[in-house]
This record gives C-alpha cells, structure tokens and sequence, in this order.
C-alpha cells in the first residue's frame, strides 16, 4: 500500500495533486521520468508522471487530470488511503544540460510534468522561458511553481481571463522571431504537441515533447505504447517518453490513443452509476 | 507381470467439452480421480534404469512418485515428488512431458506411456485440495541474504530452495503479482491462478520475502542490492521482449503483442471486464501470427471472448509448428482453424486506424536452413487479403535490455542474453548467478527450474564457501 499523505484540488477539481508516500522510487526519480499505479486489485495499471520528489521524505508527487474510469476513482481517494501498487521510476529522464536558452511550453496537467523539467534545465544554468497554457484561468495550474522554475514564466488563456489572450504557441513563436532559442520543450494534450512542433519546425529548433502513449507494463515487455518515430517504431516507455517533436507521427499516436474509447466509456458510465446510487 | 500391467490402457483424462470450453475461462482437463490415478500409477513396471527420470530435466523420482500413488499412499507420493520440484501443480499442467518424461518411458516404445504429467497433476492437486500441505522445516538461519530478481519458474525455484538451506531470501518482481509468464502469458484454462497462487504462497509460508513493483535496474540496481546487505543474487528476467513482423500497418489498433494481449487477458484480466478496467479489443475475425505455445495461447484466449473466427497464420507447414501436440489438438478442438504455409505482408485499416484487414502471402517449402528445417520460401505473386479486425503477433521473443543495459559487469551474447556457465549459473560478474529465459531465449518451465536448481546448489556452495 502506497499511503496518500496529501490530497490537493487544483483546477476547478478536475486535477488532483496527490504527495505520495514511495521511499524507493522518490530515492532514484529523475525529471521526466513516470511511475505505473494501480488504484485497487480490480483497477488497470496507468501512467503518471511524477511532478515532484522528496528523496529526504521519501515522498512523489502525482498530478492528475479526471479524464476516465480510473483517475475519477483515484479522485475518491482521501488522505490515509493508499494505492495499492506504484512501479517507477520508469522512462528515460530527460537528458539535462546547458544548451542556452531553452524555451519550456505546457499545456494543461502537461505542466505538471514540465515543472521538474524547466526546473532542472535552469538549475543546469540555462536561460528559461516559461510558457503555461490553458483553456481558461481555473484550469491553469502551478502558475507560482513553474515561476520559480523558470527565469521568465509568462501564462496565457484561450479566453484571455488570465496572462496573454491566446495560445501559447503565438507566445513561443514570438520569442523565436526575437531570439535565438536552442530547445523547446512542449507537453501537453497530443494536438498542442503537434502545434508546438509546426511552429518551432521552421525555425529548426531542436523540440521535445513526452508521449502519453497508452501502456501496461511500462518496461519494454508488452510494446502497448508503440509509435512511430522518425519513421520507425519505438516503445514509449522505454525508448521515451520523451522524443525528438519533429520525427513523431502525431496521427499515429492521436488514434492509437483513441482505441479503447467505446470501452472507457462503458466503464466510466458503470462507476457513474454506481457512484450515484450509494 | 509386466505383460499383465501394460495391459491396463493408458487412462484418459476427463475435459471439458470442446463446445462448452471455448467460450470459458475454465480449466480444460479436469484431473484423475483417485481410482483413476492409482489404475494408471498400477501401469508402471518400476524399471531398475528409469528412462522417464532421466528425461526429466530436474531428475524427478518418478517410478518413485508413481509406485507411491499405485498403493494410495499419496501423502507418501507428494512427499517424494517435492524432494525434486517446487511447483508440482504447475508442471503437471504446462510441462512438455510427451518430448521429457513420457517421451523416454519403456511402455511408450510399444504401447502407450504412463500418464506422468497427470500423476504429478493429480497428487499435487490432491495435496492442496486436502489440505495436506506441509512445510519443511527450516535449518538454522545462515545469516545470508539472497536477492533474486524475477519472479518466473526460475526464481521461484531458487528462492525455494536457498530458503531451504536456511538463507534469507528477497524476491523482486516488476509486476504487482509474482509468478512471471506462469502468471501473465499461460492463461486460465491451463493454469488456474489459484493453483500458483497457493504454490507461490507455499514459499511465502517457508519464509520467501516478495518485493513487487519492484523493476530492478530502475528502481534499484544489481550494485545497489549488495550495497543493502545483499550477498548473492540470482538474476531470473525471462526474455520478455516482443518481436513485431515490421510490415506496414502494425501499429494499427487491434495488432497487439501476444505479451500485451495475454497480459491484459491474465494479469489484469480483461477478460472480465467491465467487472475489471482493463479494456481488451475483442476481435470478431481473428488472426495469430506463429505458431509455438504462444499462439495456441492467444488464439484460444481471442475465442473465449467471443470470436467468431479465430486463425492460426505459420509460414511453414504443420510439421514445423512448435507447440505441443496436445495443445495444437486442444485449439482445433475448439474451432481454431490452421492457415499454414501463410504469411502477413501488410495490415491495413480504417480512418480511426483501426485493423479491417490482413494481406497475407502464400509460401511453400524450400530447402533446409541452420534450424534443420526446411525455409518457408513466398510464392510470387500468390496474395490474398482476409477480413481482421484483431491480430496477435506471436512470432517470439527477445532479451529485455532494462537491467541488463543498466548493469555493465554482465557481459552478454550477441543476442544481449546473459553469459552464465551451464553446470552453476555464474554470471561474468561477482555474486551474480543468471537462468531461465534470459540466459537459454525462450525455453520451457522445468528447463527455467532446472537452471534454477543448479544455480541455487552454487549459490549455496558460494554463500557457505566462497566464489
Ligand atoms: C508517460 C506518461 C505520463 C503521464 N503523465 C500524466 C500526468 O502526469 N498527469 C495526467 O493527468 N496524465 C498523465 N498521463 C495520462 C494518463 O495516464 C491518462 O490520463 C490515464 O491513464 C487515464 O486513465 P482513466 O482510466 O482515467 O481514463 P480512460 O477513460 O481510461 O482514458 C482516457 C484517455 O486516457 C488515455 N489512457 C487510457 N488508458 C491509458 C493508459 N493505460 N496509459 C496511458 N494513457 C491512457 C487515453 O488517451 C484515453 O483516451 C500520462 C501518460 C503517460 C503515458
Ligand atoms: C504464453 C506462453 C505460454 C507458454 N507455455 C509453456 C508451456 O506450456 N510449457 C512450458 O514448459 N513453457 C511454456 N512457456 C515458456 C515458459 O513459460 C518460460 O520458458 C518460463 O516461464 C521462463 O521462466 P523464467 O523464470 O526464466 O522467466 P519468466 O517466467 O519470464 O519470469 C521473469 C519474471 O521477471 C520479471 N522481471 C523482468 N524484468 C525484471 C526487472 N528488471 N526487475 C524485476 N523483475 C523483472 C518479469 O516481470 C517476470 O515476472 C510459455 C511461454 C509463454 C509466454
Ligand atoms: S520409464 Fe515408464 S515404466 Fe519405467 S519407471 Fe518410468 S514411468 Fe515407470
Ligand atoms: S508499456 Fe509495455 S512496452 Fe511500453
């Protein structure tokens, strides 16, 4: 049983942030890197990124978005109740190392896996633009953690109730027409990957971005997280999850994402109904 | 008195019917009764030089075993049994007796051999259905900690049998249940969790630590473990790396790994879904690529939900298929049809990206290649297309590199599976011993077990004496 020791809604309640006692794992996590959870002995097993660690408290930290089934059931978990399994870390960290000036954009729960990225790459002394997005301002998240992180933060809504009035790529791309940038690093919803990487694709800077390919075992065993890179196929959990922006077949990775939906529907409508007749 | 006891015929083994099984998840065979075992335990003529236990790769008494079930002294019978293998119910089940054991009795050279897997099923369900499990009793503790890593048939046996020898032994498994493929490749119908689980819960009994969730080489690595007090380690990955055919349209949704698709269907069992979340495409026209244990598996596990057509796709001839006879008849028992001589070039699919369909071409056979057997050679020209909406590639597998890429003192083979001596199991590096799949490439359950054991006598020779 992995214990619950905080439980925190940010986002209208829609995301959840969970400090999670995992000694082990908090130990050797690296940023960019995810764990594997199982909620209880019926539960699949999910992917999340862990937005923060405390080695010294042997603590993670796991931010998730109530998208389906299994992180709506996650969300009924309350401080002293745990998971029953977490595995990780798993995945590549990301490769850290001053490049100069780096440009970390996020949208929606994708900030919360940039956050331990941005951090690093500033503490690796580059110069760091932090750009997080989101549809409206009570969906943004850790706008003061990514300000910290980064040595300029700006935020922007599509609705313009908070920062600039618009998408963040039209931020991102103004910095490229402004100066020189060496890397950008984009996670978020698949289409804002896939954005990102057009934009910064003429400029030809290198661009990473984390796939939430669908997985189960997330160590190399199943191939369930299979896509196409650079024209080849690779195992998101291990060869990733981050990759070259430029090289990734999105579409591929939009449908394969997509595959189970009937299924996930049928299972949300299960626990909605057994939810609203306790 | 041999004449008189072969005429007893060989006893059949009850089953499910092949029209009622193909739509559950039940066991198939149903086990001896006891009348039943002992008639066929009369069968044996107790050779003086037992050809049965030689083609047993862990050396089992079995004239031994047997002549205990033919008096009906069971208690006696399992006893024997265990002295050799940990995991009797398992190996009763998944063992390829008619090439091990059965395939070297005497009564086998004229007539039918002695049913040994069913015996060993029997007594070992017998045990655990009676309640009759008995723990060893342990030696004083050595002091020695023992870490094995994975949780296959392999560690298993090594951990069961340094616990014996009085060691402290951890067990670190990736998955949240230990049991490795026994657990999420060889389905329900053929090895009932409930059996295993009682079988791992035996060694927990014993004293057997098991740590899950546990990857190693992420979490933790091999240095680190003897860096924690460790003193020997005993590597059991098993070679869980899915091959893919690498045509156009494999990343299509409905082209699954046999890994994938038995792990949801066993380990998190889809099969039960929406009762459990795991979702599982459940196919209507299905196809297996390979034809090995494997695909048996995942062509029979896609007709239990609900397939109406399920096809086994080999490039070469049925003579070359790699699954056990008993198997392949069991499948076609239950519907599964054989397209041989075939071969998947391209999956394609809808706008959703979705599989609709298969091209496959037709092959025949041609001259002989390295493996003895003869090469599957295309036909020009011969293609043909069949509606799919579900396909499993079940055309092997390879070493995982995620501990041994981390872990740079194991040297390994071109293929990247660990270099380990074939009498102890020592690994190139100090402290560490290697068996099972990660060292052979995919083999069978009592060769993992058999490694085992080896590995465990000179681990205990170096816990004791020294390297
Ligand atoms: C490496 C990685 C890191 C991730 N990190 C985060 C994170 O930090 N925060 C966060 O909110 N989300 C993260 N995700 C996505 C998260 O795993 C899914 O949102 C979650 O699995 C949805 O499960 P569900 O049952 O609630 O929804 P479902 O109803 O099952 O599915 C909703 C959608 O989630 C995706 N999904 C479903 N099952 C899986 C699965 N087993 N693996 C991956 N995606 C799946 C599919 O796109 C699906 O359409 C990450 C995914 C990956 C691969
Ligand atoms: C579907 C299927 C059907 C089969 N049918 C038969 C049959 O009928 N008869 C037969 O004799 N053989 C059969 N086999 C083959 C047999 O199961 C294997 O040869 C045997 O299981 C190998 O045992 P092992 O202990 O080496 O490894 P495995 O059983 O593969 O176990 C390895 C374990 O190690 C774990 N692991 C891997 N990496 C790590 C890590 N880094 N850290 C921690 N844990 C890790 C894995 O999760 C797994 O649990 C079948 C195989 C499959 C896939
Ligand atoms: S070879 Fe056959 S008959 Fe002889 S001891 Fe073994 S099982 Fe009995
Ligand atoms: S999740 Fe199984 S191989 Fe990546």
């Amino acid at each position: 049983m992995y214990k619950i020791l905080s439980k925190r809604e940010l986002a209208q309640g829609t995301v959840v942030e969970n400090v999670i006692s995992a000694p082990r794992i908090a130990k050797k996590a690296k940023p960019g890197q995810f764990v594997i959870l199982r909620v209880n002995e019926t539960g699949e097993r999910i992917p999340l990124t862990m937005a923060d660690t405390d080695p010294e408290k042997g603590t993670i930290t796991l931010i998730y978005q109530v998208v389906g089934k299994t992180t709506a059931l996650m969300k009924t978990l309350n401080v002293g109740d745990g998971y029953q399994d977490i595995a990780g870390p798993l995945g590549k960290p990301t490769h850290i190392e001053k490049v100069g000036t780096v440009v970390c954009i996020g949208g929606g729960t994708g900030i919360a896996v940039l956050h331990p990225i941005t951090r690093a790459l500033k503490q690796a002394g580059n110069k760091v633009y932090g750009i997080c997005g989101a549809r409206t301002k009570d969906l943004l998240i850790m706008e003061d953690a990514m300000a910290a992180a980064s040595t300029e933060c700006t935020l922007c809504t599509d609705d313009g109730s908070c920062g600039y009035h618009g998408f963040g790529t039209d931020l991102l791309k103004q910095i490229l027409d402004r100066e020189k940038v060496d890397l950008v690093v984009g996670i978020g919803p698949v289409p804002m990957m896939k954005f990102v990487c057009s934009v910064t694709l003429p400029y030809n800077v290198r661009t990473l971005v984390s796939l939430n390919a669908i997985m189960v075992d997330g160590t190399g065993m199943c191939g369930c997280c299979r896509a196409t890179v650079g024209g080849k196929t690779a195992f998101a959990c291990v060869d990733g999850p981050e990759f070259d922006g430029h090289q990734v077949d999105f579409d591929e990775l939009t449908k394969r994402l997509r595959g189970y939906a009937d299924m996930e529907r049928q299972s949300m409508e299960l626990f909605e109904h057994k939810c609203s007749c306790k | 008195m041999a004449e008189e006891k072969a005429k007893v015929p060989r006893q059949k083994m009850p089953e499910q019917d092949p029209a009622v099984r193909r739509r559950n998840f039940k066991e198939v065979p149903l086990g001896y009764s006891p009348e039943t075992a002992k008639l066929e335990a009369s069968r044996c003529i107790q050779c003086k030089t037992p050809g049965c236990s030689k083609g047993c790769p862990v050396g089992i008494d079995i004239p031994g075993f047997v002549k205990e079930i033919a008096v009906g002294n069971f208690e006696a019978g399992i006893a024997k049994l265990k002295e050799q293998n940990a995991l009797p119910a398992v190996c009763g089940r998944v063992c390829p007796q008619e090439s091990q054991c059965e395939g070297n009795c005497i009564l086998g050279k004229k007539g039918e051999p002695v049913a040994i897997g069913r015996l060993e099923r029997f007594i070992a369900d017998w045990e655990r259905t009676e309640g009759k499990m008995k723990l060893a009793t342990l030696p004083a503790p050595s002091g020695k900690k023992v870490a094995v890593v994975g949780s296959g048939p392999s560690g298993l046996t090594v951990a069961g049998d340094l616990c014996l020898k009085g060691h402290d032994v951890t067990v670190f498994e990736a998955f949240h249940k230990p049991g490795g493929v026994l657990l999420y490749g060889i389905p329900e119908f053929r090895l009932p969790k409930d059996i295993l689980f009682s079988e791992i819960n035996g060694l927990e009994r014993l004293g057997v630590k098991f740590e899950v969730n546990a990857v190693v080489g992420k979490v933790v690595s091999l240095e680190e473990l003897f860096e924690e007090g460790f003193d020997a380690i005993y590597v059991a990955v098993g070679a869980g790396l899915p091959y893919f055919l690498g045509v156009p349209g494999e990343n299509l949704i409905g082209v699954y790994s046999a890994n994938e698709y038995l792990t949801r269907s066993n380990l998190m069992k889809a099969y039960l879904f929406p009762e459990y979340d795991t979702p599982l495409v459940r196919g209507k026209n299905v196809i297996v690529v390979g034809a090995g244990n494997v695909a048996m598996d995942s062509a029979r596990t896609a007709m239990r939900m609900g397939a109406d057509t399920v096809k086994i796709v080999y490039r070469r001839s049925r003579e070359e298929m790699p699954a056990r006879a008993e198997e392949i008849h069991h499948a076609e028992e239950e519907g599964i049809e054989l397209f041989l001589l075939t071969n998947p070039v391209r999956f394609l699919g809808d706008a959703d990206g979705r599989l609709t369909t298969v091209e496959c071409q037709k092959m025949e056979l041609g001259e002989a290649d390295a493996s003895g057997r003869r090469r599957p050679v295309p036909i020009e020209g011969a293609f043909f297309t069949m509606p799919t909406d579900l396909a499993v590639i079940s055309v092997g597998a390879g070493a995982n590199p995620l501990l041994t890429g981390s872990t740079p003192a194991l040297s390994l083979n071109k293929r990247g599976y660990i270099v380990a001596q074939p009498e102890t199991g020592k690994t190139t590096m100090k402290g560490v011993w290697a068996g099972g799949d990660i060292v052979t490439g995919m083999a069978t359950v009592i060769q993992a077990m058999g490694a085992g054991k080896q590995a465990a006598a000179s681990m205990h020779d170096y816990l004791t004496i020294g390297w």
